[in-house]
Formats: C-alpha cells, sequence, structure tokens
C-alpha cells in the first residue's frame, strides 16, 4: 500500500498538493496537516486531572513540558477504546501551543492536490463541519481531513480557557 | 556588521548610565558636594554623548551636550550647587530618559521639550557663570573643527592622546581580511588614515586623530579581542600632514556602548586613563564583570537544568536495584551525579536572582519628588539592598510597593509642624527593607507616622457599608484597608487616595504567591510587611498519595499531619465532618472526593489528615499517606492546557511522571461547589455519617 502510494505521492507532488498525516480512529480514517504534527509518541505514563471532560485523558510530560492528552475516539463516540501497543499520540502545535491526541494507529503521510479535497457536507452532529477542512478523496478510500487547531480550540474541547478572551 | 546591531547595547547602558546619574544626583550633598560624584555625572553625560554621537541621535546628543557643559562647571567648582539647580539637573535626566526612549521606539524625540530643555540649561549657564555655552558643538562626527572647543568638553583624560590630533599606529593582529577592511573603515572615521601597510600577521594602519589610544581600542574591541589590537604613539618624524583635520570627538562613543571592556588587560600604548572603566565600576557597585543574556535563555537552561535532575534520579531509581558490591563504581558514580546534578541546579537558579537593589533604587527620586509635593521632610532608608529575589518576581514588585510608599507618604508620615506639635523630629523616616526568612523574602515598608487610625476606618468602613464592630481586633480592623473602594484620605489628591489600590496590592501580591499583613501603632507609624517566596520557578513540597496518583502539597501551607481516630471526628449536617485538633474543630476536606479519585481508602481513620492553611482559612485535606518532602520544579499547566480547579500547576517526578500541585485555597472552593452541586441532586455518597459518628466501612 504504501509504496503505491509514495509513487502516486511523487507524481501528484505538484506546488500546490499539501501533505498529511493520516491516522485511524476504529475502522475510520482521518488526517491532519502535518506542518501542524510536532511528533509521534507512544501512549504512556498520563496523569489523569479531575473534573475534566472523559476525552481529556490528563497531561503527560513531553521533554520537559507539560502537555495535555486528548483522546479523539472519545470525542468522536467510537464504540471500542482501548489503549495497546497500537495505541498512539500524535503532538500537534495548535497556534503557541502543544497538544497530544490519541488515535488507534498512524497509516502513512499523503499529498493531496486540491482537486483530491472534496468540501464537507454540513450534516455532522460530532464532528461538526465547522472543525473540518474537506474530504480526501483516494481512490476507494476517503480521509475525513480534520481541521485540528479549529478543532483543539473549540470551546467544546475545553482545552483552552475561553473566558479571558 | 551592521551599526544597528549595537543599538540595543547602547540603550541599555544608556539607561543604566542615566539611572546612575540620578542616584548621584540625588546622594549629592548640597554644601560639600563629593567630587567623585559629581565626576560620575559628567562622565554617564559625557558617556551618553559619545554614544548618541556614534548612531546619529543628534537630538540625544546635542541635550547632553549642553548638560555636560554645565556639569563640568559645576565639578570645577565654578558653580555651586543649589537644591534647584539639581531639580534642573534631574528635570534633564528625565528628558535625556524620554528622548531615548524615543530613539529606541524609531521616533524622533519631541521637538518641543527639546528646545525647552536647551533653552533652560543655556539659561542657567548664562545666569549661573555669564558664559554662553556654545549652541553649535556637536558637529557631525567626521566634520573637522577649526578650534579646540572652548569648553574643555573633550575629555581632560584623553589629553594625553594629544591636544587637536596625534599621530597613533594601530597594528591588527591576526585579523581576518573581511574584518580587517571594516576595521580600516572605522579608523577612517575616528580620524584620518594616513598609511596602511601589512607585516607578517600584523597590519599596521597609521591614524591621525585626536582619540586616544584606549578609545580606540574600546572600538576595535567591538570586533575583535583586546590582544588582537595594539596602539602605540608614532614619533614624530612619521608625522608629515600635520594637523589637517582632527575629528571633533568621535572617540568616546564606543567607550559609553561597551564599558565592558577590560580596558586595563588590553595592552597600553598611550598613558591615558580609560575614561569609561572607571564610572562602570562604580556603577556596577562591586561587581566587576557581568554580562546581559535574555531572560528567556536563562529560562531554558532552567529547564535543561530540570530535565538533567528528573533524569538522573530516574537513573537513580535504577541504579539502586543493583548490588552495591558488584557495582562500586557505578553506585559511586551516581552519588557524585546527583550531587553534581543538585550544584548545577543551585547555581543555575541562583542566575535568575537580583538584589532587591533593582528594586529600591527607584525609590529616592519618588520619595524625593513626592515629599517635595506633599511639603513635608522625609529621609528614606533601605536595608537589606543586597537580599536577593526572583527576576520576575522583582519586576511584579515594584507597582505594590510604590503603592505602599505613596500611601506611607501621604497618608502615614505627617507635616513638619505637626510632627513637631507631636513631639517627634521635623524629619519623617521612611524605612524600606528586605530580608530573608526561610524561604521566604520579607519586604517592609515603615513610616513614623501617625499610623493608622482605628475610629477613622471604622467609621468609613460603615459608610462603605462593610459590616464591621466596635469589638474587632486591631489586626482585623487594619485588613479593611484591603478592602475594595477603601480610603480614608480626606480629600482625593493625585498622589494616592482614590481608593483603588490597596485591594489590588493585596490581589497582586496573593498573585504571587505572597501575604501582606500591616502592623501600626497610633503616633508611633505603620509597618506593612509583604512575605514573598523566593522563586516561583521552584516549590517545597509534600508528595502525598491518593489512591494511585501522586499530588503535591506546597509545604508552606502544610501545617502538621496526623492520623485521625474515631473520637477526633464528628459529623455536622448530614456529610460535613469536623475534626477535632487540639482545641479547635477543622473541616475535613478528602482530596478522593474532591478530585474524584478512584481506589482511595475511604475509611476516615485508615487515611492520613493533613492540617494546612491556605487564604486564612484551616482545615484537614485527608489523603492516603503521606510520601515524602522534596524540591519541585514548578510548571505550568496553563502554557498548553487550561487552569483546572484546585490544582495551582504540575511538576515532573522522578519516575517522568506528572504531578499536580494543588491549590490549597482553592480545594476548599472546590470542596463546597462540590458538595452543594451533591445536595442540589440530593445524592449522598460515601462519608455522610450518621450522628453521633460512626465510621462507615467500605464494602
Amino acid at each position: 500500500m504504501t509504496s503505491n502510494l509514495n509513487a502516486a505521492n511523487v507524481a501528484a507532488a505538484d506546488a500546490h498538493s499539501r501533505e498529511f498525516l493520516v491516522f485511524s480512529l476504529g475502522e475510520e480514517e482521518y488526517a491532519v496537516d502535518i506542518l501542524k504534527v510536532q511528533e509521534i509518541r507512544g501512549y504512556e505514563n498520563v496523569t489523569r486531572i479531575a473534573n475534566a471532560p472523559d476525552f481529556i485523558k490528563g497531561v503527560t510530560n513531553l521533554r520537559g513540558v507539560i502537555v495535555p492528552i486528548v483522546d479523539l475516539r472519545i470525542k468522536f463516540h467510537l464504540d471500542s477504546v482501548e489503549y495497546g501497543g497500537q495505541t498512539v499520540v500524535i503532538v500537534v502545535n495548535v497556534g503557541e501551543r502543544v497538544v497530544g491526541i490519541v488515535v488507534d494507529g498512524v497509516s502513512d503521510v499523503m499529498s493531496l492536490t486540491p482537486e483530491q479535497i472534496k468540501p464537507a457536507p454540513e450534516f455532522g452532529v460530532t464532528l461538526s463541519s465547522d472543525y473540518l477542512s474537506g474530504l480526501g478523496s483516494l481512490e476507494d478510500r476517503m480521509l475525513v481531513l480534520v481541521d485540528i487547531e479549529k478543532l483543539l480550540t473549540s470551546e467544546e474541547m475545553a482545552l483552552v480557557d475561553h473566558v479571558a478572551e | 556588521m551592521d551599526i544597528t546591531d549595537f543599538y540595543d547595547t547602547f540603550f541599555e547602558e544608556a539607561e543604566e548610565l542615566l539611572g546612575d546619574m540620578e542616584r548621584h544626583l540625588l546622594e549629592l550633598d548640597l554644601d560639600d558636594p563629593d567630587a567623585e560624584q559629581l565626576n560620575a555625572i559628567f562622565r554617564a553625560a559625557h558617556s551618553i554623548k559619545g554614544g548618541a554621537g556614534t548612531f546619529g541621535f543628534d537630538v540625544l546628543q546635542h541635550t547632553t551636550h549642553l548638560f555636560e557643559n554645565i556639569l563640568d562647571h559645576t565639578r570645577r567648582g565654578e558653580l555651586a550647587l543649589r537644591r534647584d539647580i539639581v531639580d534642573t539637573f534631574l528635570e534633564t535626566k528625565d528628558m535625556l530618559h524620554d528622548q531615548l526612549d524615543a530613539y529606541r521606539n524609531g521616533q524622533q524625540p519631541d521637538a518641543e521639550a527639546y528646545a525647552r530643555i536647551c533653552q533652560t540649561l543655556q539659561q542657567m549657564a548664562l545666569e549661573e557663570m555669564g558664559v554662553a555655552v556654545d549652541e553649535g558643538a556637536p558637529a557631525p562626527a567626521a566634520k573637522p573643527q577649526p578650534d579646540p572647543d572652548p569648553e574643555p568638553e573633550a575629555q581632560p583624560e584623553s589629553a594625553a592622546a594629544g591636544d587637536g590630533g596625534s599621530h597613533l599606529e594601530v597594528a591588527l593582529i591576526k585579523v581576518a581580511d573581511k574584518d580587517r577592511e571594516l576595521l580600516v573603515e572605522e579608523l577612517g572615521q575616528l580620524g584620518e588614515v594616513l598609511s596602511q601597510r601589512s607585516e607578517g600577521e600584523r597590519y599596521l594602519v597609521a591614524l591621525d586623530t585626536s582619540a586616544s589610544a584606549d578609545d580606540i581600542e574600546a572600538v576595535m574591541c567591538f570586533i575583535i579581542d583586546a590582544d588582537q589590537v595594539e596602539v602605540r604613539s608614532l614619533p614624530a618624524a612619521v608625522q608629515d600632514s600635520g594637523d589637517s583635520a582632527p575629528a571633533s570627538e568621535p572617540a568616546a562613543p564606543p567607550s559609553a556602548a561597551e564599558p565592558a571592556v577590560p580596558a586595563s588587560t588590553a595592552p597600553k600604548a598611550a598613558p591615558a586613563k580609560a575614561p569609561s572603566s572607571k564610572p562602570k565600576a562604580k556603577a556596577a557597585g562591586g561587581e566587576s564583570t557581568s554580562i546581559r543574556v535574555p531572560v528567556d535563555k536563562v529560562d531554558q537552561i532552567i529547564n535543561l537544568v530540570g530535565e538533567l535532575i528528573i533524569t538522573q534520579s530516574m537513573l537513580d531509581q535504577t541504579a539502586s536495584e543493583l548490588d552495591g558490591v558488584a557495582h562500586g563504581a557505578m553506585v559511586n558514580g551516581m552519588s557524585l551525579l546527583q550531587r553534581n546534578a543538585r550544584d548545577l541546579q543551585e547555581a543555575v537558579m541562583s542566575i535568575r536572582m537580583v538584589p532587591m537593589d533593582y528594586v529600591f533604587s527607584r525609590f529616592p527620586r519618588l520619595v524625593r519628588d513626592l515629599a517635595a509635593k506633599l511639603d513635608k521632610d522625609v529621609e528614606l532608608v533601605t536595608e537589606g539592598k543586597s537580599t536577593e529575589l526572583d527576576k520576575s518576581l522583582t519586576e511584579r514588585i515594584i507597582d505594590p510597593l510604590t503603592h505602599l510608599v505613596r500611601n506611607s507618604l501621604d497618608h502615614g508620615i505627617e507635616t513638619p509642624d505637626k510632627r513637631e506639635a507631636a513631639g517627634k523630629p521635623r524629619t519623617g523616616r521612611l524605612t524600606l527593607s528586605a530580608q530573608h526568612q526561610g524561604g521566604n523574602i520579607l519586604i517592609e515598608v515603615i513610616d513614623d507616622g501617625a499610623g493608622l487610625n482605628r475610629d477613622k476606618l471604622l467609621t468609613k468602613a460603615r459608610e462603605s457599608g462593610l459590616s464591621v464592630s466596635d469589638s474587632m481586633s486591631d489586626d482585623e480592623v487594619w485588613q479593611l484597608i484591603f478592602a475594595p473602594g477603601f480610603s480614608t484620605a480626606q480629600e482625593v489628591s493625585d498622589v494616592s487616595g482614590r481608593g483603588v489600590g490597596m485591594d489590588v496590592v493585596k490581589r497582586n501580591i496573593q498573585g504571587m504567591g505572597g501575604h501582606v499583613e500591616i502592623l501600626s501603632r497610633p503616633g508611633e507609624g505603620t509597618t506593612t510587611r509583604i512575605v514573598l517566596p523566593l522563586t516561583l520557578a521552584i516549590l517545597d513540597g509534600m508528595s502525598i498519595k491518593v489512591g494511585e496518583e501522586i499530588f503535591i502539597l506546597p509545604l508552606g501551607a502544610v501545617l502538621e499531619s496526623l492520623q485521625p481516630t474515631e473520637e477526633e471526628l464528628y459529623a455536622m449536617a448530614g456529610d460535613d465532618i469536623l475534626l477535632k485538633v487540639r482545641d479547635e474543630y477543622l473541616p475535613v476536606i478528602a482530596v478522593h472526593e474532591v478530585l474524584d479519585v478512584e481506589n482511595a481508602r475511604t475509611k476516615l481513620t485508615d487515611s492520613i489528615a493533613v492540617i494546612v492553611q491556605g487564604e486564612g482559612r484551616r482545615y484537614a485535606l485527608l489523603v492516603d499517606d503521606l510520601i515524602g518532602q522534596q524540591q519541585v520544579v514548578v510548571k505550568n499547566l496553563e502554557t498548553n492546557y487550561r487552569k483546572v480547579p484546585g490544582v495551582s500547576a504540575a511538576t515532573i517526578l522522578g519516575d517522568g511522571s506528572v504531578a499536580l500541585i494543588l491549590d490549597i485555597a482553592d480545594m476548599h472552593r472546590l470542596s463546597r461547589t462540590k458538595k452543594e452541586a451533591r445536595h442540589a441532586s440530593r445524592l449522598p455518597s460515601g462519608v455522610n455519617a450518621p450522628v453521633p459518628f460512626k465510621e462507615v466501612e467500605p464494602s
């Protein structure tokens, strides 16, 4: 799969294409702008934070920086939420902040041309289309392109103090 | 290399010089001025002028030039100092500061203010000495000047280097071609380059200049090391063109911009005195050398060292499981590493510490001006100037302290007549003191004024609608002045008395993790005491365990800990529990309830009660186990997350995991809101014990 994609990537890598990191939540495939991704690491040593929403798993120590960890599977109401060896945390940079998101797995990085990015339909309840930058169509696959910055700074994620603003 | 690179250095240095100037001006004894101080003031003005000239800040250069001329007369005793003259000097200094700020922000200084101050200074020169200060003196640096200045404003120190231009040979040793061109160009600015030639590693430049050898070295040291340059006077035979073009005085600027040049260690040819080394040495107050480093660099080092400590304790844990006999060298190495790491941490933390003098030095001027405005005689005494405090705290303490000083001057210290009538010396005394006390710093503002007036405070409080009674203790009455909107000043003045302030002072100080107390005696004065932690970056903590989770309590808030017995526990109104400690009944707050910790001990007598105090409230915090005391590095949760109720910050433990630091005062609030929420939903849980108290056995 990967080699095919790489070949396709090279062909598609014209000036306007954007690169995305593809990750899976359950059976679904999502993708985030790779420029927002700082690193990928395992899920471990998370300190719970009391009285926080259930999708905020807590905080962890990322080389001396305290980083909150959000489980998107819980946020998106997925059925099975398990923590195993495959569970990874994608550390993303959102504005000035660093946030870790828990996903079931990271598959690959791919380039999407503007033609491959379709507008997201406005019907999502759990995941409002406000937080999507589109849908990536790739032959038989569909990637949900998450606008991670908008999603994580949104009020419902309760990651940022909105009172002060 | 661009000259603008040095702007910041110049601005900072100039600011420091102005600060010194002000300090010296304030300390001047009018009747018998100290020559050394007058010299220091003169040199400060001179250095700023030089720097301003180099960087093309004409207005600043001209103002300092006029100022310098008058200062020169005073230091030579031709102009007797009077209070109003010193006032004008101070005003000029303020003006220079404004001009400096304008340049720093890339603007032109206020032309009107500039014209005014120039006129004032010229007027003064005329009236006091009948000498007209040469108006057009500050010619552009490279422009030749026909006559030596009528005023001896070319520094006397440089006289040794020749009057109106001497011939020097500058040797550049092992200098790269690129730098050399730049240096020669720079030398061209200082005077006329007569010849240049290469001699092995040395590159010799003959120069006709009015600058002294030291000044040239100072300029060169911007770009190359001091040992790469040698300056010596040329024998007369080599001098050919005569006094063609002595540049006015571009010599001083470099010394203003970089006074850290170790002039004494540089090889010297001309027997000139280093003009800059002296004021700098004085300014630093005994500190011989220092470097400027941006705060975020220091913070980065502190973070890294924090990481190192954590890694070290992780290694330590692993190593402790090893057999000490078989791995003797390893175990020894580990203990050495531990010691080194701790030493390193301590040393790094001390970088952030600055003496309180940084704060206190602002007050002499403030007190002087305010006292004059209020027609009061006030003597300011500062104690413990060398007490060190975290830089970030010193910056935040300035505003509250300024407010307290203003208050003391305005409301505390009486007018001289009143003081005399009360049998006190006419001159009031305001003391600022700082001292260490354990892990805290104690800052006091002490005045010997009238003290707080209990009756007046109570009356005022009633008017403001606060609930007070005559039976309140003095301490409680004094606390009233921290209530929002409270002011006892009879009339609102521009000094203080708007009634916004003391509550802000209190809030600011609490925001820094400290607190304020007031001690006052009628007729004897008032002492305001601020207690602050030394640093916000490190906290003495007590680690506790609840369920599987570890939390940190600030050690300063912990009074004692004990294991409660059944007899000491009393239930009240359903689910409130009180713990009797000696003769006090303290509310009990279970950490596992407030923070929803699972698998915690629910049996009260198995838990440990930690008696804590926060915001004046005492209560018992119920935890499973005490683990130990340790210093923790405080990490802000809000950097990447948000404020968490009941938690003030986080830290990283020895195993690399994150532990939350509990906010003692907030825990109390959180517990109440949780209880209220539970009452609202009428779902009693856990520990609602019937009366009399009986344990609920964990099932």
